[in-house]
């Protein structure tokens, strides 16, 4: 294992199937963990709005004043679903997804072609 | 009879947004139009509104329609909150930075939880912000989940750079009102548009 960086942000590139196998209350406590510890995640697919919530909800109980104060999070629209699958209430499929630690990112602009986010430098994470 | 024919007249409408985009500067304008209360007090100072209050039986009509309701601001919906910025930008003190910090964590699971026991929303927008938020998107996806009815009020539209417009095109499947909460421009359009969405007939909403 190689030693870390303390100046080095860690970028984490999750693929669809890492996190497919796992509940929605899994998933949120995986990328709460990961963030927590300095991580920068990009999800090939997102989380649904209710999970995006979820998180949000989990977020707040964790914070703390000192060492965390939150999540920058920005995703791209759900992939838009067939008049049937929305008659027989299939959810809409998330899309790629970034989320860090609010202390070393931050989304500057997004819409539905292109997101925009900056390290917040000085700050190290592994 | 008409009202189990034409849908439902009363109704729990909550009052969505981000931090400072002029929620209960709204639900104080709505009380105070139709009831001669306000619902509580304003600031500059982000996460002013910490818990969420609810007044109920606020009837409010348009010539020969109307809406019974409880209205309910939440406190602004964030991702984030870092006490440094209560101390750096507005000059608190450390402890009551701290401590409105902490509050407004509180109040965000507050506000989330009311989504349960609400019937229909006012997402409050600043028309002078980019409205492609992570909060906004994720608030309109989840109601859009639940099959609640969602207007969205473009607040601030008294100020010289509001942009309505760049609501509407960002969110074309919802209503957007054009409004000024602290000037009551165009509240009379909003309270249109309340009746008739918020007294429409709905299908249960989905569980989560």
């Amino acid at each position: 294992m190689t030693k870390k960086n303390p100046h080095e942000i860690a970028f984490h590139l999750i693929s669809k199937d890492t996190l497919a196998h796992l509940s929605s209350e899994e998933k949120l406590a995986y990328i709460l963990n990961e963030v927590k510890h300095g991580r920068i995640l990009v999800l090939e697919a997102g989380l649904t709005p209710t999970e995006q919530t979820d998180l949000i909800q989990t977020t707040m109980r964790e914070i703390n004043h000192d060492s965390f104060i939150g999540i920058e999070i920005g995703g791209y629209e759900p992939e838009k679903t067939s008049f049937i699958h929305r008659m027989l209430g299939k959810p809409q499929r998330p899309r790629m997804t970034i989320i860090g630690p609010a202390h070393l990112l931050r989304l500057i602009k997004k819409d539905d072609t292109r997101i925009e986010t900056a390290i917040i430098p000085t700050k190290g994470a592994g | 009879m008409m009202q189990r024919v034409f849908g439902k007249r009363h109704a729990r409408i909550g009052i969505y947004g981000p931090p400072n985009v002029g929620k209960t500067t709204l639900a104080n304008r709505i009380l105070r139009d139709w009831t001669g209360d306000i619902m509580g007090s304003v600031s500059e100072i982000p996460h002013e509104t910490r818990r969420a209050k609810c007044v109920t039986n606020v009837h409010i009509n348009n010539g020969g329609s109307s809406l019974n309701m409880d209205l309910v601001d939440t406190p602004g919906i964030a991702t984030k909150i870092d006490f440094h910025e209560f101390m750096d930008q507005y000059g608190l003190s450390k402890d009551d930075s701290r401590t409105r910090a902490k509050e407004a964590t509180e109040g965000v699971i507050e506000a989330i939880k009311w989504l349960d026991d609400i019937d229909g929303v006012v997402l409050v927008m600043d028309a002078t912000q980019d409205p492609f938020t992570q909060v906004n998107v994720t608030i309109i996806g989840n109601l859009e989940a639940r099959n609640l009815p969602v207007l969205i009020a473009a607040n601030k539209i008294d100020a010289e750079n509001a942009s309505p417009a760049t609501l509407k095109a960002a969110f074309p499947q919802h209503p957007v009102i054009p409004i000024s909460a602290l000037t009551g421009y165009n509240t009379d359009g909003l309270y249109t548009t309340m009746i008739k969405e918020f007294g429409r007939k709905r299908k249960k909403p989905r569980s989560r």
